[in-house]
Formats: C-alpha cells, sequence, structure tokens
C-alpha cells in the first residue's frame, strides 16, 4: 500500500515512481502522462511489449500486474506504485523458457511475432485464471489478444497444449 | 496526452474535496475510459485524482440486499458465486464487456460512466454537442450504423455503449452516491439523463460526486435473470442491440417481467410498457414478439441503423425464449 502524504505531481513535472518490474525494485522519474506502457518501452528499455493500437483495441501491449493482466497501454504509470508488473522480459527462468513460451515455439503460435508476448502474457494468466479448458474457452478468453497475422488456431492450440500438461 | 496534475486520494472525503478545487478535475479508478478518451483529447482534466485504491471494493450481502463496492473490478464481480447465482444477467453482462484485461482494470463505478464510442464523439475533427456544446451533431447525417433509436433527440443520437447498466436497469440497481451532504441511493435509472437539448449533461450526478457502491435485491425474479448481446464479433466488441431481462414464471404464466435494451438507446433503456404487455401472458413467442413490438414502437430511425429495430425485438424474443426456456 503507498502512503497517503504522496504530494500531488504538477503538470509537466516529475516525481518518483517505484515499481517490481521483472522480480526487481526499479525507480523511475515520470511525469504524469506517461503510461505504463510508455514507461515500459521507453524509459525502462524492455521493448518487448509492443504498443499495437495505444488506445485498449488490440492486446499487443499485456502485462501481469500484480498477476492480473492488464492493457499497459490504458494505464498511467504512477497509478502503480508499488505494483508488481510482469513484461515478456520477465517470464523465461534464466536461459529455460516459460511453458507457454516454449509451446508457442512448439506450435508455431505466431507469424510475424507481433502479438505475441501480448498473448503469451495474456495465455499465462488465462491459465491461473481456470479459464482454459476447451478450444472454445480459450477464444473467448483470449478474445482481447487480436492477431493479424490470424495465428489464432495454433495459439489455441499452443495455450490447450500446455493447459493439457498441467 | 496533455499536461495534468496528477493527485492520490487516501479517502473517499478526500477525492471528493481534490476533485472540487479545479474546474476540470477527474477520478482515475481504473483508466481505462478516462485515459483512452485523454489520448484522443475529448477529455482533458486539469487534475486526475487517482481513487483506485480506495477501500471500496467489497461485495457484500446484508439480509437481501448485495452491495457491490464502486471500486471493484468487473473481472471479480462476475465471477463472484453470489453475483452468479443470484443475478445472472449481471455476471453475463460483465463477462460479455470489453475483454480479460480491460475487466481487471475496469471498476464498477467507471463502468457505469463509461462514455459512448460515437466516433463523432471520439474524433475531434467532427462537430459534436456533446463534446463542444451547441457546435452541432455530425452523426444525425453521417454514418450512425452504430447509433440510437429509442431516446434520441435533434441534438444527439449517441447510443449508450455499456452492458453491466443494462442489466443493473432491469434488476432495478440502485447506485449509493457520496457527496457533501453525505450519502444519498439513487435508482440506476436515475442516475442517467437523456441527451434533450444538452447532450453534454449526461448523469445526474453533482460536481465532486462519487460512486461509492451499486445495490442489487436478492428475490427469485432476478434470479431468472439473462443477458444477450448481439454484435459485429463473438467477443471483444460493443453491442449493436441487447437485451436484460427477467421472468417470474407462475403457473403457466409470466407473473412479472423485467426487460432493458442496450446498444439500441442513448441511455439504459428500460422497456416498462412491454414489461406491463407481459404481465399475465403465457411464456410464449406470440408474447415475446408482442412485448418486443411493443418495447420498440417509440423507434426513431435514421439512414443506416433502422435494422436495429428488428435485430432488437429478435434479441427481446430470444432473450426472453432463453430465460423462460426450462420453466416448471
Ligand atoms: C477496447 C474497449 C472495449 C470495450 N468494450 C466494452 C464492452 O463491450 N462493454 C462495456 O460495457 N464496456 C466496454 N468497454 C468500456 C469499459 O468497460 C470501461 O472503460 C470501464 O468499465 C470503465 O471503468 P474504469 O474503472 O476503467 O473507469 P475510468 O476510466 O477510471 O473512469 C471513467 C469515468 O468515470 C469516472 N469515475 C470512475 N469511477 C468513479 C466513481 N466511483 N465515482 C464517480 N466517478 C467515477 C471517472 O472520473 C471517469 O470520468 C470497453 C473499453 C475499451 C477500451
Ligand atoms: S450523436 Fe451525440 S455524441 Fe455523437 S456526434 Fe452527435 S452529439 Fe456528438
Ligand atoms: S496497444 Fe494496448 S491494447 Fe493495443
Ligand atoms: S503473429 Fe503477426 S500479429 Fe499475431
Amino acid at each position: 500500500m503507498r502512503t497517503t502524504e504522496r504530494p500531488a505531481v504538477p503538470p509537466r513535472s516529475s516525481a518518483p515512481l517505484t515499481l517490481r518490474l521483472n522480480g526487481r525494485d526499479a525507480t523511475f522519474v515520470v511525469e504524469p502522462n506517461v503510461t505504463l506502457l510508455d514507461l515500459l518501452r521507453e524509459r525502462a528499455g524492455l521493448t518487448g511489449t509492443k504498443k499495437g493500437c495505444d488506445r485498449g483495441q488490440c492486446g499487443a501491449c499485456t502485462v501481469l500486474v500484480n498477476g492480473r493482466r492488464t492493457l499497459s497501454c490504458l494505464a498511467l504509470a504512477l497509478v502503480h506504485a508499488g505494483d508488481e508488473i510482469t513484461t515478456i522480459e520477465g517470464l523465461a527462468n534464466g536461459g529455460e523458457l516459460h511453458a507457454v513460451q516454449a509451446a508457442f515455439v512448439e506450435h508455431d503460435a505466431f507469424q510475424c511475432g507481433f502479438c505475441t508476448s501480448g498473448q503469451i502474457l495474456s495465455a499465462v494468466a488465462v491459465i491461473a485464471e481456470g479459464r482454459a479448458h476447451s478450444d472454445a474457452e480459450i477464444s473467448e478468453a483470449m478474445s482481447g489478444n487480436l492477431c493479424r497475422c490470424g495465428a489464432y488456431p495454433n495459439i489455441v492450440a499452443a495455450i490447450a497444449a500446455v493447459q493439457g500438461a498441467g | 496526452m496533455r499536461a495534468f496534475e496528477y493527485v492520490v486520494a487516501d479517502s473517499s472525503a478526500a477525492a471528493r474535496a481534490l476533485a472540487r478545487e479545479v474546474g476540470a478535475a477527474r477520478f482515475y479508478a481504473g483508466g481505462t475510459t478516462l485515459v483512452d478518451l485523454m489520448k484522443a483529447d475529448v477529455e482533458r482534466p486539469q487534475r486526475v485524482v487517482d481513487i483506485s485504491r480506495l477501500p471500496l471494493t467489497a461485495i457484500e450481502r446484508r439480509g437481501d440486499v448485495v452491495r457491490i463496492g464502486a471500486l471493484a473490478r468487473n473481472s471479480d464481480v462476475a465471477y463472484d458465486a453470489t453475483v452468479a447465482q443470484a443475478f445472472p444477467a449481471v455476471s453475463e453482462a460483465l463477462l460479455s464487456g470489453a475483454s480479460g484485461q480491460i475487466r481487471n482494470s475496469a471498476t464498477i463505478g467507471g463502468n457505469l460512466l463509461q462514455r459512448t464510442r460515437c466516433t463523432y464523439f471520439r474524433e475531434t475533427r467532427w462537430r459534436c454537442n456533446k463534446r463542444e456544446p451547441g457546435s452541432g451533431c455530425d452523426a444525425l447525417d453521417g454514418f450512425n450504423r452504430g447509433h440510437a433509436i429509442l431516446g434520441t433527440s435533434d441534438a444527439c443520437i449517441a447510443t449508450f455503449p455499456g452492458d453491466l447498466p443494462v442489466a443493473l436497469a432491469a434488476l432495478s440497481a440502485h447506485v449509493v452516491i457520496e457527496g457533501d451532504a453525505g450519502e444519498r441511493t439513487i435508482a440506476l435509472e436515475d442516475l442517467y439523463l437523456l441527451p434533450g437539448d444538452e447532450p453534454q449533461h449526461e448523469t445526474s450526478l453533482a460536481p465532486g460526486e462519487l460512486i461509492t457502491a451499486i445495490e442489487l435485491r436478492v428475490e427469485p425474479l432476478h434470479a431468472r435473470s439473462h443477458y444477450l448481446k448481439v454484435r459485429d464479433r463473438a467477443s471483444y466488441e460493443f453491442a449493436l442491440a441487447s437485451v436484460a431481462c427477467a421472468v417470474e414464471l407462475d403457473g403457466g404464466r409470466i407473473a412479472q417481467a423485467r426487460i432493458a435494451l442496450g446498444g439500441v438507446a442513448t441511455v439504459p433503456w428500460r422497456a416498462v410498457d412491454a414489461e406491463a404487455a407481459l404481465a399475465g401472458a403465457p411464456p410464449d413467442d406470440s408474447a415475446f414478439r408482442h412485448a418486443a413490438d411493443v418495447a420498440l414502437s417509440g423507434a426513431r430511425t435514421r439512414a443506416h441503423n433502422g435494422y436495429k429495430v428488428e435485430l432488437a425485438k429478435r434479441a427481446i424474443v430470444r432473450a426472453l425464449r432463453t430465460v423462460c426456456g426450462g420453466a416448471a
């Protein structure tokens, strides 16, 4: 929980912001009108999180906030003080891919790859939410992640495989 | 996004005070409507008051009333066991809205106050009476396939886009509002204003007032409820027409019914005359179709949205069939 005495941040000025980023404390100095997505990409250098529409309509910017999947383009960075953020860069365990990452490779669940980090973060959360028990359930749960290349069948297959193995 | 001042509120009273200090303040709950519209330059707050961590997230049952905190997240409410069982239409409406990611951020209070998806409102190059009072409305003679056919005015035909509030209208929900004079509770329908000559005024909230909760009554009528949403895509899309209904059957007849429409009206639209037409009728297609005709009798269409009349009627029939199906 944040302190109650956090001072107001005037327009065009910045305030320090500390959050847990992929398991480490990270501190930035941020203006009020910086989104979580721009913080990750431009200030933290974590460009794995993609900017597709920047308006909540594609899912490319999906990250986990305290374990819950969220659109980083529709969130102000300062709102997330103290939160635990997981991006695609934080998913693998050292050199070992996360099961969902490995399944995406195995099932060829992408073409251009632009939507892929968002798809994978979303998939990790969908499995954790327990909403991946049938192809139809996976498609519905994953509807917030668009894929312009139309890799949907393979994305569903990759998620179903992880669910089945889990 | 333009520059603005950011401030965190540590209590609901502080939030209201902070919002009242400047002319153009906005609360940030989940941010999914606000940030979107700030990027579009439609919302231009001087100050953003962060209420996202106020402890207004509980879902509590007291006697026959379930109270849902305004900052409860859409996903948490949708999957809550009490809500799903006592108010199926509410759970279904929430799960039909937006995407899993957005539902994790979006709050109940923010959902009630989401803004129209009218393209002419969302893009500043058009004339829009809601965004710029008195400037005109480019939707009237523009591309209005998505626009409303009920509750419109000559100044604005914008569709209310939400799903949850439609289900809440059908289930006679109440909204708890905190203001300077304390707490007041109003019927959900009294939150929303028809566009009339002043479409910029969308709700009956006074400046700085905070929604703290919604309340729903547990009763058999509400447990037999359903939300049907018709749209261009199977998921992650706003309604072209939607229906929330609730029915109580008694000895092969409809004892009472509730119907509210979404996607076709300027506000969550309670179809009171259609409800009256169903009372005492047998739960069959001819009664459903009659109720649907009554519900849409006041529809006013424009160049591209005439199809919504028949679409909404068929959606009403189908939703009533579903909710009456398996009737004992
Ligand atoms: C791509 C996309 C698709 C969507 N699809 C759907 C859909 O299919 N169906 C649907 O119903 N919705 C849909 N939505 C809308 C979404 O449900 C809303 O954006 C969300 O519910 C708003 O909640 P929030 O907490 O994020 O609101 P915020 O953005 O935080 O707030 C919205 C407004 O309400 C005010 N406010 C917030 N909380 C309070 C309060 N407690 N008291 C007083 N004022 C308050 C804020 O000041 C602001 O003006 C979609 C949104 C997007 C971006
Ligand atoms: S319909 Fe309403 S919101 Fe849309 S352009 Fe006209 S006045 Fe604006
Ligand atoms: S970039 Fe966030 S949803 Fe498209
Ligand atoms: S792989 Fe190209 S957008 Fe999905």
